[in-house]
């Protein structure tokens, strides 16, 4: 079994049937029994508790811009694997039935949309594909959405959710952090925003690049952020790590996030950043709260 | 003591045999005889060291590169460079012990000399922490950097990491910021910066120093994005596999070559830097001077170009487009 198919049983997300024919889940955190469609209305998060739930990606494109604004580009590109890697199976087969299996292309999905009204570029990670682990075809996509949001002068956002760098692209993956965040210097020249969304998870070469150079970095709650997964750090000094370590709170208290937003103020809060950035007038609040409930 | 590598062993037996041969030799009457069984044997002993070394597998060469007598960046800098003055800190309340920079002399020419730092005995191993950096080294490092930008000193970056330290006050100090910003700034500094893997490039560790206008590597130098042994215990579920391992991993200098991740290999001296430390040293100053004079040809706004061009092709040959 893959490491990340070990983490997605652990997310609770197995679902099941009711009498009523009803599908209901059970929540990781606090292990109640919520109606599906209830966790659908909440936005994926726990009514009883605020676990985040981790959502696939279009119901994240969903959540976040405006209805119908997204274009998806690059959806064409696959990996090649240069390397023609093979472990119990080949990297090339894995890449098969990983798009098989989801409807997009690798595990980034990148384009231009709107968030009220405001144009942005956006890369919404998919953890359903492989991890949401960065290779050649993530690194591409990210960089061409920084390319595109210089050329159209965009702002741009990043919703991260990946474990880190694809092992089964050797090299080419680590290198894949050296050219996202070179594309970022750029971006930057040009002063344009870019807000970082960290997702759980988000660890390894994607922590370690893009993730951590947002002008805004933003969390969503109990998020696992970090260089090194938990394990690793466990085998290594051979202790039990703290409570709450490496969780989204964990970072804001040592000063390497903005803030903690949870996922139902995540839409109103990047664009109020943006509208603060760009010295643009704020929606009221009122307005705001009215298209939070169009977002469902 | 000596530590012999496993494919080492019929070398070092040869070497033994051939060692008490001479030491015999004035006992023979025939010095002539002896003299000539030596020459036959000094013979055998390079043939058969050219052999295994040319041989070398992925899991092979990382044991050569991780080998404890491999010449380390402090053992370059004293055979390369004159002149050295140590700097430290991050000015952020780090030391990072684990990556040592200073400004030096290359011939006539200022240079930043900054790289990971292993150690050799225990004590040194640990002072050090075998070279796994927490994020005060990567801050040091990129201190130094803007250092010698200021004053428009090329830069040298030697990598030798398993990678950055894995542990609970590296990821409160935030172990993900410090590399990520180094990948981020390091792209635009506008002085030479020649990065050589001498030994272990480990991920985002290596990286952290390894945005280069050029990427050397030694021979029998290793790099990539995680070790033999993660990617066996992740992948295969078995942490013995790692000589498959390494093997898909491509992570030996001519892979890398290949791959476009690496503009040169520096050959070693017959039998591995770890037995040759200044015959080594001399190869790498040969590559460096060389190097240096390439790109003192370029102006601060095409260095820049330069790397910012090399790094964004990086993958672009990884891909297809679909249906
Ligand atoms: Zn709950």
């Amino acid at each position: 079994m893959y490491w990340f198919d070990k983490i997605k049983k652990k997310t609770g997300l197995g679902k099941k049937f009711t009498e009523a024919g009803e599908i209901w889940v059970e929540c990781k955190s606090c292990k109640e029994q919520i109606y599906t469609s209830e966790l659908a209305e909440n936005l994926k998060v726990c009514p009883k508790c605020d676990y985040h739930f981790r959502i696939d990606v279009w119901t994240r494109i969903h959540q976040l811009l405006d209805t119908g604004t997204f274009v998806e580009k690059d959806k064409g590109l696959v990996a090649t694997d240069p390397l023609k890697f093979k472990d119990s199976k080949k990297y090339k087969d894995r890449l098969k039935t990983a798009l098989k299996k989801g409807a997009t292309s690798d595990a980034v999905v990148t384009g231009p949309g709107s968030i009220e009204g405001r144009p942005v570029e956006v890369c919404f990670f998919d953890f359903s594909y492989m991890g949401g682990s960065m290779g050649t075809v993530v690194g591409e996509k990210i960089t061409r959405t920084i390319e595109r949001a210089i050329k159209n002068q965009m702002p741009l956002i990043i919703v991260s959710c990946s474990g880190g760098a694809r092992m089964q692209e050797g090299i080419l993956s680590l290198m894949q952090m050296a050219k996202t965040s070179a594309a970022l210097s750029k971006l930057s020249k040009a002063k344009l925003p870019y807000i970082s969304i960290l997702t759980d998870p988000t660890t390894g070469g994607v922590s370690a690049s893009f993730a951590m150079l947002g002008d805004i970095i933003l969390a969503e709650p109990e998020a696992l952020i970090g260089f090194a997964g938990p394990r690793v750090i466990e085998q290594t000094i051979r202790q039990k790590l703290p409570e709450g370590f490496q969780r989204s709170e964990f970072l804001l208290d040592h000063g390497l996030i903005d803030q903690v937003v949870h996922r139902s103020d995540l839409r109103t809060t990047i664009h109020q950043l943006l509208c603060l950035l760009k010295n643009d007038p704020v929606f009221p609040a009122e307005v705001n709260k009215k298209q939070k409930g169009l977002q469902v | 003591m000596v530590q012999i590598l496993e494919f080492e062993r019929e070398i070092f037996a040869l070497e033994n045999q051939i060692h008490e041969l001479v030491s015999m030799s004035h006992m023979y009457d025939s010095v002539g005889d002896i003299t000539h069984e030596i020459g036959k044997l000094h013979k055998k002993v390079r043939h058969m060291k050219h052999d295994v070394y040319a041989k070398l597998n992925g899991w092979q060469k990382t044991q050569v590169a991780r080998h404890p007598d491999r010449p380390h960046t402090l053992d370059y800098i004293g055979y390369i460079f004159t002149d050295f003055i140590e700097l430290h800190g991050d000015r952020h309340g780090g030391y990072g012990p684990s990556v040592v920079g200073g400004l030096g002399k290359f011939g006539d020419q200022s240079v930043m000399i900054i790289g990971h730092q292993k150690g050799r005995e225990t004590q040194e191993k640990i002072h050090r922490n075998f070279g796994m950096s927490q994020p005060a080294g990567y801050r040091k490092a990129l201190r130094l950097m803007k250092l010698a930008q200021k004053f428009r000193i090329p830069i040298i970056n030697l990598i030798d990491t398993p990678g950055a330290y894995p542990g609970i006050d590296a990821e409160e100090k935030g172990q993900s910021e410090a590399i990520a910003t180094n990948l981020f700034q390091m792209i635009d500094i506008d002085v030479p910066i020649i990065v050589t893997v001498i030994g272990e490039g480990g991920s985002g560790g290596a990286l952290a120093i390894g945005v280069g206008n050029r990427v050397l590597m030694f021979e029998h130098s290793v790099y990539s994005v995680i070790s033999p042994e993660g990617c066996a215990s992740i992948l295969w579920g078995d942490k013995d596999k790692v000589v498959q391992a390494a093997e898909a991993l491509q992570l030996t200098a001519p892979s890398l070559l290949k791959l476009g991740v690496i503009d040169e290999i520096i050959r070693e001296p017959l039998g591995g830097a770890h037995r040759h430390h200044k015959r080594t040293a001399i190869l790498l100053k040969k590559a460096l001077r060389k190097n240096l004079h390439d790109l003192s040809r370029l102006s601060p706004d095409e260095l820049v170009h330069q790397r910012h061009e090399k790094f964004r092709k990086l993958g672009e040959v990884g891909f297809e487009v679909g249906a």
